[in-house]
């Protein structure tokens, strides 16, 4: 009798690196990316012992991981979990946080880090990680109780799914990891300075912007992120049934609204559509959605949208007369406040036939084009080629950084929501392998491929043997230019082309100093066919136009892991452009 | 135009690093920042003098009521509340005509000499920024030695809480 409470106890009594990976677990976690290291070997010891409810994939670089996690996080919606060990390990994640924490992506990173007796005593891998991750993460733990484990996790995935979604940190100690606790996971939270319940936006708001509905003559939708991380795709897809109103995206937009409908603008912006830039200069109203007006969107934030009024609906208070001052302000989540405004909207009383012929008219002067008759293949063809063959078939999109990204973003139509994975906000290359491994991952019968330059894909091409040994079949589509062709534009419309550091070839080649003319195919570097046969991948590489629809064909039919690497020109520049700072009086169509 | 932010914030490591670290990476010029455990030892209070138009202390309120420790932010600097500010200097002044004239101002000023060596003497005062600074100009020419000031506090007069901390208060008082 009396042996049996304790019997209980001694049972009940779990290391706390189990509370940590049984919290996951409890918080629907159902893949995490975890590199190992000295400071988080128990957690994953724990995770071996979890291993048929949870599948620990391990990334070949923890910045991979990072990635993978938001490619999981951005096609699902759910949270992408990672975790590296103290110091270099920790280290490796910040860019992913950095970039999650920009683009608002559901993140929960877990961190091992050195026992508290000697934190701060500049011990073996030590870094103060929650220091360095302050300001780029949503919230942030340092445990230093192990009591604490079960409702720092509740609160971590709390923090990270609701409201604006962002990444949250949680450093945990190794002695922390090895203290026997009996867990609590009802546990109550502990946040009385974080509401974020489902904002409803205030009724006479909603009135006044369907009133100026009414009024509008020439109104555009500008949605962003907001509306996909919100999932009110379909309440934008019937505002835009209800009233007629076209809708333009932002980079993170796109998907929010069907490309391929009329009532598309295609994306806004720098590198956004001419036909959508004029729209957003000429509308009387603009109806921004889950955005924040960045600089690569307004240009000229005084001469953006300066005919306009302005409506602006976003669930983050601080987003609001941030950038722009707007004409009505409205704090609310984008899903409810779209929801309550399709109740009373009303079309526009006099029609919108004027406007819409307008716009249709600036659509076929300045299209979205390339030179079609150029003899070999083009990167923006190629994209173009790839949106058509999977025009059926459900498909994400992943890319780097550069010219494919804004090319993937002008060519590629986007039909649903959460099928297109841009680092957007921080432009991290590197991005694009790893997210749509972690896409893959997430979404297993989908095709996804990643549009890579030849510049990202390195920055974190050891993620090719974690595809290959955790069997995720991505795609890559590599338009390869030997050249990092965004800045080789900024270098040839602003510095003289003058070529600085942008060849990707041995420097002894005249290219690097801009005097060659052309890359013959032998002095192509390097050889990424090579390489990905490597590492375990079918690959091939295509030159000619002849060969482009059926080298995709196989690439989309593969069954492994597979790269097509196309060899395009590097002297192709991404248009229409709005030089940095400038408004659409100075944008530049050739 | 100055403003003066008063926050109540979860008494928790790291939080004062994580406003500042905040204010600093956005470029907020902050003239005074203030912070004291409250009646609850859960909570701290913050109180920020800073200056900028409307709009910038619009943005400094919204990105702390961002920060998750922040609980509430009141920019009362809009309604009628008192303002300290607690200064310790010590003040060059042998025995005789400098000590006595240190001490007929610290009067003026309600101050208090709190304590007092050979050469020099400590003189406590506390009042607004204006005061404080007032004092400041009068004890200069006999030769301020130290000067360290807590930077500003503040309290709205009546009933009216600064922070809305309803729930934590009836908590506590039950």
């Amino acid at each position: 009798m009396a042996t049996a409470p304790d019997q209980t106890r001694s049972e009940s009594l779990i290391s706390g690196a189990d509370a940590v990976i049984e919290s996951l677990v409890r918080n629907g976690v159902e893949v995490i990316f975890a590199y190992p290291g000295g400071a988080s070997m128990p957690l994953h010891q724990s995770l071996t012992r979890f291993g048929d409810r949870l599948r620990t994939i391990l990334p070949r670089h923890e910045q991979g991981g990072g990635f993978a996690a938001q490619g999981y996080a951005r096609t699902t919606g759910k949270p992408g979990v990672c975790m590296a060990t103290s110091g270099p390990g920790a280290l490796n994640l910040v860019t992913a946080i950095a970039d999650a924490k920009l683009d608002s992506i559901p993140l929960v990173a877990i961190t091992g880090q050195v026992g508290t007796s000697v934190i701060g005593t500049d011990a073996f891998q030590e870094t103060p990680i929650v220091e360095v991750c302050r300001g780029i993460t949503k919230h942030h733990y340092l445990v230093t109780d192990a009591e604490d484990i079960p409702r720092v996790m509740k609160e971590a995935f709390f923090i990270a799914t609701t409201g604006r979604p962002g990444p949250v940190l949680v450093d945990l100690p190794k002695d922390i990891q090895l203290t026997h606790i009996q867990p609590d996971y009802d546990v109550e939270m502990n946040l009385p300075g974080y509401n974020p319940e489902v904002l409803r936006a205030h009724s006479e708001q909603i009135a006044q912007v369907a009133a100026a509905i009414r009024r509008s003559k020439r109104p555009v939708i500008y949605a962003g992120g907001g509306v996909i991380a919100g999932d009110a795709s379909e309440n934008l897809r019937t505002l835009v049934e209800k009233t007629g109103i076209p809708v333009t995206m932002t980079l993170m937009g796109l998907g929010a609204f069907p490309g391929d409908d009329q009532r598309s603008l295609d994306m806004l912006g720098m590198h956004g559509s001419v036909y959508a830039n004029y729209a957003v200069d000429e509308a009387d109203l603009l109806i921004a959605v889950g955005v924040r007006f960045d600089d690569r969107v307004t240009g000229k934030v005084a001469e953006f949208a300066q005919h306009g009024f302005i409506v602006h609906i976003d669930i983050d208070p601080s987003e609001i007369n941030k950038n722009k001052l707007v004409h009505i302000p409205i704090v609310a989540d984008v899903n409810e406040a779209l929801s309550q405004l399709n109740e009373i909207v009303e079309p526009p009383e006099e029609g919108l036939d004027e406007w819409h012929a307008k716009i249709a008219g600036w659509k076929e002067e300045d299209p979205f084009a390339f030179d079609e008759t150029y003899s070999g293949i083009l990167a923006q063809e190629a994209i173009a080629e790839l949106s058509r063959l999977t025009a059926e078939r459900n498909t994400v999109v992943a890319v780097g950084v550069g010219q494919h990204q804004m090319w993937a973003a002008q060519f590629y139509k986007f039909r649903r929501p959460r099928t297109w994975l841009s680092s957007s906000g921080l432009g991290t290359m590197g991005f694009g392998l790893p997210a749509a491994m972690g896409a893959k991952v997430g979404c297993p019968d989908d095709i996804v491929i990643d549009i890579d330059g030849d510049g990202s894909i390195l920055m974190n091409i050891q993620e090719f043997a974690t595809c290959t040994c955790e069997k995720i079949p991505v795609k890559v589509l590599l338009l390869n230019n030997q050249h990092l062709g965004m800045v080789v534009q900024w270098e040839d419309r602003f510095f003289k082309g003058n070529r600085a550091h942008t060849y990707l070839g041995p420097v002894g080649n005249p290219e690097a100093s801009g005097q060659g003319d052309g890359i013959s195919p032998d002095a192509r570097y390097p050889d990424f066919v090579a390489i990905a046969q490597g590492f375990g991948w079918q690959a091939e590489t295509i030159s000619e136009k002849k060969d482009l629809e059926s080298a995709l064909t196989r690439l989309l039919d593969s069954d492994g892991p597979a790269l097509l690497d196309v060899q395009v020109p590097y002297q192709e520049q991404v248009l229409p452009m709005i030089p940095s700072g400038m408004s659409v009086r100075e944008l530049i169509k050739k | 135009m100055r403003h003066v932010l008063s926050a109540t914030v979860q008494n928790v490591p790291g939080v004062l690093a994580h406003i500042s670290g905040m204010l600093a990476s956005r470029g907020y010029n902050i003239d005074s920042l203030a912070v004291g455990e409250t009646d609850n030892p859960g909570f701290s209070r913050m109180t920020f003098v800073l200056r900028g138009d409307n709009r910038v202390q619009e943005q400094v309120r919204r990105q702390l009521e961002k920060i998750v420790t922040v609980v509430s932010v009141d920019d009362i600097s809009s309604r009628n509340y008192v303002e300290r500010d607690l200064m310790l200097v010590k003040v060059s002044a042998s025995a005789g005509q400098d000590r006595s004239n240190v001490r007929g101002l610290a009067e003026i000023f309600r101050g208090r000499v709190v304590d007092v060596a050979a050469d020099s003497v400590i003189v406590e005062i506390s009042g607004t920024e204006n005061k404080i600074e007032a004092f400041v100009d009068m004890i200069r020419p006999l030769g301020i030695l130290e000067l360290v000031r807590t930077g500003r506090i503040a309290m709205v007069r009546g009933s009216s809480p600064s922070c809305d901390q309803s729930d934590t208060e009836s908590a506590d008082a039950s």
